[in-house]
């Protein structure tokens, strides 16, 4: 049982893994999504299934992945692509989902609504007061983030996301469409007489199709100038650049013989929908998604991986695992030594696969390198330390790394997660950025530096709250403590000086310009400069033990400065976007570290584990049995 | 001799290296967070190319020196590495990647001086179709002086903003005539004067100046602004009467004609203008987008490249990522008209700019070699106590 005891574990959780990787199943009677959800579909340049499309944009509208409603009196969770399902085909159901996320206690007195904290709107609901919210948002656009008042801030963004749920609402057709298959061919049909006509006798068409058609074309226009999504595929061999919305390809048909299959089937999607034909919805959606699949098997392909990952949610399924791999680690410094440090360190490697396979899914779909973005920074900041805490682990195996990997692994993937609400997290790079070459080196290089660092502040805390609350930081865990700290140092000076390097030179090779001074140069200059300052004065002597603790947890807070709040000072060429809601957080989390600091000062009497040698020796239990052991 | 050593044992101390990190740290710190109010290219100025940074006082009538300069805190830094490295490294095996990395950082510092010394940056604007052989300075503003009396060629006689600033007489071999500084704005707004008049007064009695105002505004902070320079300008004919005041400025796009001691002139204070002895014609611009989007993908410049001197004459494509270096020039692309009718291209002349390539390449050895040595006896030390 000793022996199997971690396997075991594992076994069980990755079960529990495996049960959540399948595709949702639809209810009975109601529509099932699966065919519908790959659909592929153009957005902000990028092709992807309509499950992400609607996983994104109900993200931005109401901050959660998928909807919470009543009905009948019982509360259910709506798949996000069932509702954007019906934000396409059935607007007018749509309208009273309560989607909207207000939080701001000004906005929701505007809107005449209690003012009980939180709460989400419906369209319905907003639908009086548009006028109002479109004006104070116009205002507040007007300003620079850093400048806008609370309440011009939710103004902003309830007016962008009213905007976005609009443009939803016009991909396929205009609002009000019913029967959109009939009324396509009727328009293709009066196209094809009018051409006819022309060709034959130089004369018009009679008045009541001029009509039709003229009041067609508006209509598409319109369509083609509001649609969020460019729907419509082009034929085999047609690149990223010749998708339409079918506001556009209705306007290049000539006859019912050249509407593009893509149109056609769209408006049999919607009209079996509207009609609530499950049957025929999920014949109509299987076939147009294997058609694209022969057609784009390149884009297919990507689009339907992109679905599975979304079902997998690797990210939450290692954040949980990380948790689990800090309470072992830290329980098997009280009991078992052996086993849960053993079953700690399986999990943690678990726990790496998949956050590995999260990150390299995210390049596969992206043809990227790991780090794009804040976002991807977060995840590979994380899989950077924790790949160190590993080997830290394999070296010194007393349970430290895996606990520090733990942490660490689990904060970043709470900070990517909270990144992310801002929508697509795979967006297209700025021609600036858009060199791979340079993401793969300078970015990935810098990005693992911050990994050390944080790395290393996170072994200053352990040792700082071992040594201080518990006896259990003997003599022999506090000399491998430092030898990691220093080791790790080592490698983040190596990191975040290449890195930075890295960064001038691809400056000089796209602007001119080897340093500029810019926040984030800057930011990594400060990290730099702060662990050649550590090393320095260890050599010198100038620190000991303790001191290199308290100056790796420092670096912490400087890395996190480095990191987000150059971002947040809304100067320089890398800032992307003000992010006011992290503010409070990155001050609080700065302060906590110089707190680590201040109680690190504190005289030796005061630490449990250096009160005396010979107590220090008795209670050293914990530690001796796991580093001597094994 | 034995001072000599003394000097360099004294200026290699450790303590002197922590010193010099530590200022340095918390001068980027404050400079990166002056930034918010400042802007980026005063703090520059101000913090870090400079021996010392000034603290003015708030009522403004006085400045003390609060801190060491990102110039001094480097040329300390550099003494120290240059003497520590004289005494206090012996030359060996064990130490060759210390020695690597700071032979490194001092090319790395003394290439940093030579380019804030010697660089120079500016822009080229070109419209498709245009021909251009010189860049202009995006700071640095001169006032050109043309004299259109031969028909053949026009002579320009350009004269430095910055001297423009000192005030006083401006007198040139050059000019049949003397220029006298009536007012000066380091950056200014110019507002039309309407029919009634009012209270404004008009900036010069002469050229366009009589129906424009100028009054002094702040420096520019923001990335996108830039400071507005004027000045009034009295023109004096050698031996003769005064012709009245000239208002110069840089937002006035058209100079000035002057007829002065019988011909032709113009005057206009325009972005400090480089020339080359080769010139760059505008073939092509465009601009991608990503489908959908307005989010840019690539711009790029196909240009003609005439440099007859060198009888060197081919097409060239300049695109983000991808500049072209030609006589000790590189253009980059920098930014587009609003209506993408021509490019922006950013030029840079930097003696130094191979210093980082040549630092990052020694140093990274020297990191990866101290490092691999390290780890390396540590793995044994591991193995050796961990064997019974």
């Amino acid at each position: 049982m000793k022996r199997f005891g971690p396997y075991l574990v594992l076994l069980v959780f990755l079960l529990w893994l495996a049960s959540s990787w399948r595709a949702p199943r639809a209810k009975p009677g109601d529509f099932d999504l699966a065919s519908f959800d790959r659909i592929p579909v153009l957005v902000g340049g990028r092709i992807k299934p309509l499950d992400t499309v609607a996983r994104n944009s109900l993200l931005i509208l109401s901050g959660k992945q998928s909807l919470r409603l009543e009905q009948d009196g019982k509360k259910i969770k709506m798949p996000a692509s069932r509702w954007l399902a019906d934000v396409l085909f059935n607007p007018e159901v749509a309208d009273t989902y309560p989607v909207f996320d207000i939080a701001n206690p000004e906005m929701l007195g505007m809107l005449g609504l209690p003012d009980s904290g939180r709460r989400k709107c419906s369209y319905q609901e907003l639908k009086p007061h548009i006028a109002k919210i479109d004006e104070e948002g116009k205002l507040a656009g007007e300003l620079q983030a850093t400048q806008r008042t609370p309440f011009q801030s939710a103004a902003f963004n309830l007016r962008n996301s009213l905007f976005l749920y609009q443009r939803l609402k016009s991909s396929v057709h205009q609002e009000g469409t019913k029967d959109f298959a009939k009324e396509i061919k009727t328009y293709a049909d009066a196209v094809a007489a009018g051409v006819e006509k022309l060709r034959e006798s130089n004369e018009a068409l009679d008045k009541d199709r001029l009509m039709l058609l003229r009041g067609a074309v508006a209509r598409y226009q319109a369509q083609s100038e509001f649609a969020y999504m460019l729907m419509i595929a082009p034929p085999a061999g047609g690149g990223e650049g010749d998708w339409l919305s079918t506001g556009d390809a209705l306007m290049r048909v000539k006859s019912v013989a050249t509407v593009p299959p893509s149109v056609y089937a769209f408006a049999e999607m919607g009209d079996a929908f509207r009609a609530g034909d499950t049957a025929k919805f999920l014949l109509v959606t299987r076939e147009y998604a294997d058609w694209l699949n022969t057609e784009h098997p390149e884009w297919a392909s990507r689009t339907t991986f992109e679905l599975r990952f979304n079902h997998i949610e690797p990210f939450y399924g290692s954040m949980v695992l990380y948790v689990a791999v800090f309470l072992l680690a830290c329980f098997s410094w009280l009991v078992m030594p052996q086993g849960l440090r053993k079953t700690a360190f399986l999990l943690l490697l678990l726990a790496f696969a998949i956050h590995t396979f999260g990150m390299f899914a995210r390049m596969y779909i992206q043809g990227r390198p790991p780090v794009t973005n804040l976002y991807s920074s977060a995840i590979f900041v994380g899989w950077g330390a924790v790949l160190l805490g590993i080997v830290l682990e394999r070296m010194f195996k007393d349970g430290i790394g895996s606990a520090a990997s733990g942490v660490v692994g689990f904060t970043t993937l709470v900070i990517a997660h909270h990144l992310g609400s801002s929508g697509d997290t795979l967006e297209m790079m700025q021609a600036v950025l858009d060199s791979n070459f340079w993401l793969a080196t300078h970015v990935v290089v810098i990005t693992l530096g911050y990994s050390a660092m944080f790395l290393a502040g996170m072994l200053g805390i352990v040792y700082l709250l071992l040594g201080l609350f518990t006896p259990l930081l003997t003599r022999d865990t506090a000399k491998a403590l430092t030898r990691m700290v220093y080791g790790i140092t080592c490698f983040a000076l190596l990191f975040n000086f290449v890195g930075t390097v890295l960064g001038g030179i691809w400056a000089d090779q796209s602007w001119g310009r080897f340093w500029g001074w810019d926040p984030k140069e800057n930011g990594a200059l400060l990290i730099v400069l702060w662990s050649a300052l550590v090393l320095h004065a260890r050599w010198g002597g100038y620190i000991r033990e303790r001191g290199l603790m308290a100056m790796s947890i420092v670096g912490n807070a400087i890395t996190a400065f480095s990191w987000f709040g150059v971002n947040m000072l809304g100067v320089g060429l890398h800032s992307y976007g003000f992010m006011d809601k992290a503010f409070p957080w990155l001050v609080g989390f700065v302060i906590s570290q110089f707190l680590f600091v201040a109680l690190s000062r504190l005289p030796a009497r005061f630490w449990r584990s250096f009160r005396g040698a010979q107590q220090r020796d008795l209670n050293a239990v914990g530690f001796q049995s796991a580093t001597t052991q094994s | 001799m034995k001072l000599l050593m003394r000097f360099l044992r004294a200026s290699a101390s450790l303590k002197l290296t922590i010193f010099c990190l530590s200022a340095a740290l918390v001068l980027v710190f404050a400079g990166t967070l002056a930034q918010v109010k400042m802007g980026l290219y005063l703090v520059q100025e101000a913090y870090f190319q400079s021996w010392i940074v000034w603290w003015t006082a708030p009522s403004g009538n006085f400045s003390i020196p609060a801190f060491p300069g990102g110039h001094l805190i480097g040329a300390l830094l550099l003494i120290n590495l240059i003497a520590s490295l004289i005494t206090r490294h012996i030359w060996s095996w064990k130490k060759l990647g210390i020695q690597l990395i700071h032979v490194g950082i001092i090319i790395m510092l003394a290439g940093g001086l030579a380019t804030d010394l010697f660089s120079v940056h500016s822009f080229m604007r070109i419209k498709e179709g245009e021909t251009k052989n010189y860049s202009e300075d995006s700071v640095r503003m001169e006032l050109a002086l043309i004299d259109h009396s031969d028909p053949e060629a026009e002579q320009v006689t350009a004269i430095a903003g910055e001297r423009l600033a000192d005030g006083g007489t401006i007198k040139h071999e050059a000019l049949p005539f003397r220029i006298e500084i009536r007012g000066f704005y380091r950056n200014s707004g110019l507002q039309m004067i309407s029919a009634q008049g009012g209270a404004a007064v008009p900036a010069s009695t002469m050229g366009t100046g009589k129906r424009l105002a100028v009054k002094s505004l702040p420096r520019a902070t923001r990335m996108d602004e830039r400071d507005v320079m004027s000045a009034v300008i009295e023109i004096i004919p050698e031996g003769g009467q005064s012709l009245g005041t000239w208002l110069v400025s840089d937002s006035l796009a058209a100079a000035q004609e002057i007829e002065i001691a019988g011909s032709r002139w113009s005057v206009q204070m325009r972005p400090a203008r480089y020339y080359n002895p080769y010139s760059l014609e505008l073939l092509d611009f465009t601009h991608e987008t990503y489908p959908g989007t307005q989010i840019p993908k690539n711009f790029s410049s196909k240009l003609n490249l005439v440099d007859a001197e060198n009888n060197d004459s081919r097409q060239v494509l300049i695109y983000m990522n991808n500049p072209l270096r030609h006589q000790g020039a590189t253009y980059y692309q920098s930014g587009f008209e609003p209506d993408n009718s021509g490019t922006v291209l950013q030029v840079v002349r930097n003696p130094g700019y191979q210093a980082p390539y040549i630092a990052c390449v020694i140093v990274s050895l020297g990191l990866i070699y101290q490092f691999s040595i390290h780890l390396i006896g540590f793995a044994r030390r591991r193995k050796t106590s961990t064997a019974p």
